[in-house]
């Protein structure tokens, strides 16, 4: 049985390692990905990243801008989530609070 | 803490380590805009910074570091600083979250550099609290 599941391992990794080298280069300006039209022809969103981050923004970490400008509600999700998590832990595990611990 | 005998080194160095973390953690948040970083990343560090205190000192000595109810005040704080940040610059007249309309008096492209600046020491915070919180949850429970 361990015999398989290294096989297994073996055989994801092999194809984890194949399909990287089919990746284009990174900061390859002929990529798809940075291309300006995608091959349907309607605009690609990291073109803009790439054009208008600095212009925009001020900012030079492209990450940044998109993170907490032009994405920026939806970090305030991520950051209310976050604060939910907090909240459900405190109302699930702190305990109530006794008589004879007052400094709670 | 469970047991007695305290070991001087490890509360020593732990006491000593946490400033140091706290500090690259800021730098982290503020260089955010410049290198890899910013507020989940910095705020993550500066948790870590505080429970590295409350493991190695013990849960009475890290209150005088960092008190046992500060940490969902701080986490709400946060969040409410992100939010403040996007309402005022609906309040001036922009949309939601649309820093270029912040009261600073820089040219709009500055101003969201600013922006940017102020929710992620909003996400900071928040990161940091409610880790913080929930570690204290858990070890009171």
């Amino acid at each position: 049985m361990k015999i398989v599941n290294y096989l297994i391992l073996a055989v994801f990794a092999g194809l984890m390692i194949v399909a990287s080298a089919g990746m284009p280069n990174r900061g390859d300006a002929n990529a798809q990905m940075n291309l300006e039209k995608s091959p349907v022809g309607s605009p690609v969103a990291a073109y803009y990243y790439i054009q208008n981050s600095k212009t925009d923004a001020h900012t030079d970490n492209m990450v940044t801008v998109i993170l907490a400008d032009w994405r920026g509600y939806d970090t305030l999700g991520e950051e209310t989530v976050i604060l939910t998590a907090g909240l459900i832990c405190f109302l699930l595990l702190r305990k109530r609070r006794s008589s004879d611990d007052s400094k709670g | 803490m469970t047991q007695k005998d305290d070991n001087p080194i490890v509360s020593l160095v732990s006491r000593v380590v946490s400033p140091f973390i706290m500090l690259f953690a800021l730098y982290v948040i503020f260089h955010g805009h410049y290198s890899p970083g910013g507020g989940f990343q910095g705020g993550t560090m500066l948790a870590a910074a505080v429970m590295l205190v409350r493991l190695a000192a013990g849960r009475e000595i890290s209150q005088l570091q960092f008190k046992k109810s500060w940490g969902t005040l701080v986490g709400s704080a946060g969040v409410f600083i992100y939010f403040f940040t996007g309402f005022v610059a609906m309040l001036m007249g922009g949309n939601f979250l649309n820093y270029g309309f912040l009261p600073l008096g820089a040219e709009p492209a500055a101003t969201r550099g600013w922006g940017i600046l102020f929710i992620e020491i909003g996400v900071g915070l928040a990161v940091m609290g409610i880790l913080v919180a929930i570690y204290d949850d858990l070890l009171e429970g």
